[in-house]
């Protein structure tokens, strides 16, 4: 049984994909090449066998790149894809890493580009499609970015997002010299950040002026990091009196224990089933909250905006924040008197212990 | 290595639409009335938004949860709306 990968190139240029085809023969592992000039025909064929990777351009008639890897993120999840493209323009790449493609190249114009192409192809295509590790240049575990940007004797700006959080560490001459995450900074946001199993990431450049707050090396922060994983693991659920007093208590009202929260509905995305703790008028509440999130989701994928982080409304009774995750929808209102700085940093952190 | 001629020329299909930079104002009816988003922005989109965000207000308040300000937080964009006597100022700002 054959076990080549394969590439599908979609480019509205008959001539080019012939020039990408060509170049792609010569991979070392291979790959059986695929080609579409429109985002429709290429969805059709990823519909109709698997794929290990998807090259797009982005600037093509009818349906653009942006909207072709919208539906591909949501149709193929585990599906590798990367842009191609002419258009230089910084938004653009933003948008395309923000909807989690792995990587972003402009057209080649030189024989070394054209090689470094090929090499991220080859690289991207020996990754292991498995269900966690980052999307990023490569599919990485954290860990590995992290030593490699040390070993490297990096000066760089690693920025790691998962989901609706987003942190960032810094590197000076292979050393780590600070982090931050939400509210969180030095070691505390790096053990934060080293906790997220999946996520983006991105190499930005270097910030020569950035203060150090990190003195421990980077082997010691991550053999801390680990063990503090493995310990947290280990912890039965429930083990004590309290804990296990907790557990019987909605898993709602421990949300709702931060301080200002006044009510909390979690709303499923497939049925009408709805919890809530506290709302005195939970039903019309999660209707509003399943049909304005999916709503303002299909703004954002009209628009190419990439994912929905939150959606917050204020009002003259309470304020409320939304978030999904993981085909279900959490609202938490909060009461009036909160500014939207403390509405925000309370929701991420519940949302933080939502999501574990 | 002639063929990289072919892979240096720009596109020439029609352009991706940027996210733009901006605001925009709606009647109560959903008309708009100043905007000072660029004119590449279709229009279509513009009511696209408009209408979403009047509607979202308008069934707020059919929840009883009465809003004045609504922040949609994309990866890419952040829409703020405010609401002006049933009708809405829309700022639009990409990331």
């Amino acid at each position: 049984m054959s076990t080549r990968h394969k590439i599908l190139l979609l480019d509205d240029d008959h001539e080019l994909v012939e020039v990408y085809r060509e170049m792609l023969r010569r991979l070392p592992s291979q790959p059986e090449i695929f080609t579409a000039t429109s985002g429709a025909r290429a969805i059709a064929l990823l519909d109709s066998q698997p794929f290990s990777l998807l090259i797009s351009d982005l600037n093509m008639p009818k349906m653009d790149g942006l909207q072709v890897l919208t539906i591909v993120r949501r149709k193929f999840p585990q599906l590798r894809t990367a842009v191609m493209t002419s258009v230089v323009d910084a938004q653009f790449r933003t948008r395309a890493y923000a909807m989690g493609i792995d990587l972003f190249l402009e057209k080649p114009n030189t024989g070394q580009e054209v090689s470094f192409f090929v090499d991220c192809i080859e690289s991207l295509l020996d990754r292991e499609t498995d269900t966690g590790g980052f999307r990023g240049v490569q599919s990485k575990s954290l860990v590995d970015i992290i030593q490699l940007e040390c070993l490297s004797q990096s000066s760089s700006v690693l920025k790691v997002t998962n989901g609706s959080f987003a942190g960032k560490v810094w590197f000076k001459n292979g050393d780590l010299i600070d982090a931050e995450s939400q509210d969180l900074k030095g070691e505390i946001a790096f053990r934060r950040i080293l906790s997220w199993k999946t996520g983006n990431f991105e190499i930005l450049p270097a910030e020569p002026e950035r203060n150090r707050t990190i003195f421990n090396s980077y082997q010691g922060l991550l053999l801390e990091s680990a063990q503090a994983l493995d310990e947290a693991k280990g912890q039965p659920a429930g083990g004590d009196g309290a804990a296990g007093s907790a557990a019987a208590v909605s898993p709602l009202a421990t949300l709702a224990r931060f301080n200002g929260v006044e009510f909390v509905i979690s709303v499923s995305g497939d049925d009408s089933k709805f919890e809530s703790w506290s709302s005195e008028n939970p039903e019309p509440i999660s209707k509003w909250v399943r049909q304005t999130m999916r709503r303002f989701r299909e703004l954002g994928e009209g628009f190419q905006a990439g994912e929905l982080n939150q959606l917050e409304g204020l009002g003259p009774q309470c304020h409320v924040a939304m978030v999904s995750k993981a085909n279900a929808d959490l609202c938490v209102g909060f009461h009036r008197s909160l500014s939207q700085d403390l509405v925000r940093d309370t929701m991420s952190k519940i949302v933080t212990q939502w999501a574990s | 290595m002639g063929f990289l001629n072919l892979l240096s020329r720009r596109g020439a299909g029609p352009g991706l639409v940027r996210l733009p930079t901006g605001s925009f104002t709606l009647d109560p009816g959903g008309r708009i009335v100043a905007s000072t988003l660029p004119r590449s922005f279709p229009a279509a989109h513009v009511q696209r938004i408009g209408a979403l965000v009047l509607s979202t207000f308008q069934s707020a308040r059919e929840a009883q949860i009465p809003l004045t300000e609504l922040i949609a937080d994309y990866a890419a964009l952040k829409l703020t709306a405010r609401e002006l006597r049933g009708g809405a100022i829309i700022f639009l700002a990409p990331r």
